[in-house]
């Protein structure tokens, strides 16, 4: 190594063939690179990332299931987009178990949408302001939808009219 | 462009890039799709009005765009979790990814009409 700077004399030693680094002259301190510092968050020692990476796979496998039959329903079936109306859905709403299936696919996709965003924003969003700011306005933003179309569900009135 | 955004240009990286543009196309339908779904608080009229929207020609082609993403996303998504927790899945997983692409163009191809013969029945005037 020819990269000897005036506090770290390079390994290979001197000509004596003896390390030169001694008490008085101690080798230079490296940091190991993912070595927890006082700057490291405290978050990062639970197991988040985990449970979201495990979410990510088991609301997906629902959700194949949840939404390939929400859009053979509204889409392919019976006439494709023709049919869908106030009637359609009064219909279809009717009924606890469609109910439930909106309901459940609108949580889990709106959550497995907002983590997947929340990926996105951590790659490619350098700076720590526009990371927090872009995060915050997605949280809000799934925090409204998702009440917005749970309170729809729940209050949902056929004879609004 | 941010460090590490490009691996190689291979199946594998292709395939996550689909599965990311696919996934935030997705995530912002679906906020228009609750907020056009809210309307029938308001009165059946406005949902009505909202949904013939939904019936033009173009919009109507954008919901066969919406179907191919979500197609590519859901079917890329389970080999995903075959890469991840099948012993063989990273050793098969180009093989699995023109499966994905198989099954993903013959679905496509039976949703044409489905899908879009609202907007064919329109426009040939029937």
């Amino acid at each position: 190594m020819s990269t000897e700077t005036a506090n770290a004399p390079s390994e290979g030693g001197g000509s004596t063939g003896t390390t030169r680094y001694s008490v008085d002259n101690p080798a230079p301190l490296m940091t190991p690179p993912r070595a927890r510092t006082a700057r490291t968050p405290k978050s990062t020692r639970t197991n988040f990332e985990l449970y979201g990476w495990l979410f990510m796979r088991l609301s997906g496998i629902v959700l194949v299931v949840l939404v390939i039959g929400h859009l053979l329903i509204q889409l392919v079936l019976d006439g494709g987009v023709s049919k869908i109306s106030f009637a359609f859905v009064a219909g279809r709403w009717a009924s606890p178990f469609w109910q439930i299936w909106d309901l459940m696919m609108l949580w889990l996709a709106m959550l497995h949408g907002m983590n997947g965003m929340r990926t996105i924003i951590n790659d490619y969003a350098e700076r720590d302001g526009t990371r927090m700011w872009l995060k915050m306005l997605l949280y809000t933003a799934t925090a409204f939808t998702v009440l917005l179309g749970t309170l729809v569900i729940f209050t949902f009135d056929p004879n609004i009219r | 462009m941010p460090a590490g955004t490009l691996y190689r240009g291979r199946e594998g990286m292709w395939s996550w890039v689909a599965h990311r543009v696919t996934g935030v196309l997705i995530f912002f339908f679906l906020f228009v799709h609750v907020l056009d779904t809210a309307l029938v608080r308001v009165s059946p009229e406005t949902y009505d009005e909202t949904v013939a929207i939904y019936k033009t020609p173009v919009v109507n082609l954008m919901e066969y765009g919406l179907v191919a993403a979500v197609l590519f996303h859901a079917l890329n998504g389970l080999r995903l979790v075959a890469v991840d927790f099948w012993s063989k899945g990273p050793r098969y997983q180009k093989q699995m990814l023109w499966t994905v692409m198989g099954i993903w163009g013959v679905l496509m191809i039976g949703a044409f009409y489905p899908i879009l013969q609202h907007t064919l029945h329109s426009l040939s005037g029937s």
